[in-house]
């Protein structure tokens, strides 16, 4: 059995599990740690792969940011009667039937396109490392370093790198992150004397 | 079945990649159809875009494809650019849900018919 083989059984094992795992947990704590364990796991999947800075974002935007906000969002809402709500148990056997078709059609499609079949002959050799920091940041900036050697001129042409899509992700994030503190600010409440008659509280 | 005996004797290619894909789609699909919590349907999201992701990473992995056909670096840029839609979307959706938390009392998506201010 080769190590890369291996490996990859465990990572994908350990996301899929723990992604079943939130799916049939029903208290929201949980759920947030098994997403954690899920997403990580996904992360060593991105680095079996080659994409290097792929998995280091993964694990820092999307399990160091995004589910930290996530796991705030369950501290702030976790009353009681919320941890842990319960699915009536029809719907439940409804959408795991529904699921394990899509899930059986998803797999038998992607199983049965010949492209896609393990191949012998990998792009790299298999003890060469990747690295794909500095062509990704590259190709933000409006450089395709990688398709240097494109032999066709016309499609070089077009390769011009990706400044245009990360300014409109950039401006996104911001006017984003502004709406969401807006959406979230706390509220006065409109009979809180402190706020509309100051003079006579502290008098 | 025919796929994962193969496993251990030949190397791992995209199909293995993209079943592990479907599966994480799958379970977020019927993460975000049953669950009644808000927040376990937002984490249902999560792993719909990461079972996308693992798509596109492994359509330009240079390990797994050769080099003609395959994504290239373009599958991971565009998978840098959903980890990053899904970080804005989860601060505006945990926003909307902290809103619908704070008017409501509750968390219950079931409750969330009315649309009135």
């Amino acid at each position: 059995m080769i190590w890369s083989s291996f490996l990859f059984l465990l990572c994908s094992l350990l996301a899929g599990g723990f992604a079943i795992a939130v799916v049939l947990s029903n208290n929201i704590v949980r759920m947030a740690f098994y997403l954690v364990l899920s997403l990580s796991a996904t992360a060593g999947l991105f680095f079996l792969a080659g994409a290097d800075f792929v998995g280091a974002m993964q694990l820092m935007i999307y399990v160091g940011g995004t589910l930290v906000l996530l796991v705030f969002g369950v501290m702030l809402t976790a009353q009681t009667p919320f941890l842990a709500m319960r699915t009536s148990s029809g719907e439940l056997l409804t959408a795991l039937v529904v699921g394990g078709v899509l899930l059986f059609v998803l797999a038998f499609t992607v199983t049965n396109v010949p492209a896609w079949q393990p191949t012998n002959t990998p792009a790299v050799e298999r003890n060469t490392p990747v690295v794909t920091a500095a062509p990704i940041g590259m190709a933000l900036e409006g450089y395709r370093v990688d398709q240097l050697d494109q032999p066709d001129a016309e499609l070089r042409q077009g390769m011009s790198g990706y400044l245009f899509p990360f300014l409109i992700v950039s401006v996104h994030l911001l006017v984003v992150l502004v709406g969401a503190a807006y959406l979230a600010r706390a509220r006065q409440a409109a009979n809180d004397d402190v706020t509309n008659f100051p003079s006579e509280v502290r008098g | 079945m025919m796929l994962l005996a193969s496993l251990l004797t030949e190397p791992i290619g995209v199909s293995h990649y993209m079943v592990v894909g479907a599966v994480l789609f799958t379970c977020g699909v019927i993460c975000m159809a049953t669950k009644r919590n808000a927040l376990g349907v937002l984490m249902g999201i999560e792993l719909v875009l990461n079972g996308a992701n693992v798509n596109l990473v492994a359509l330009g992995s240079p390990y797994l494809r050769g080099s003609e056909g395959s994504l290239g670096l373009d599958g991971q840029l565009m998978a840098m650019f959903v980890i990053v839609l899904a970080a804005a979307e989860a601060a505006v959706a945990l926003a909307i849900a902290l809103n619908f938390y704070n008017s409501l009392g509750s968390i219950d998506i079931d409750r969330a018919d009315d649309l009135k201010g």
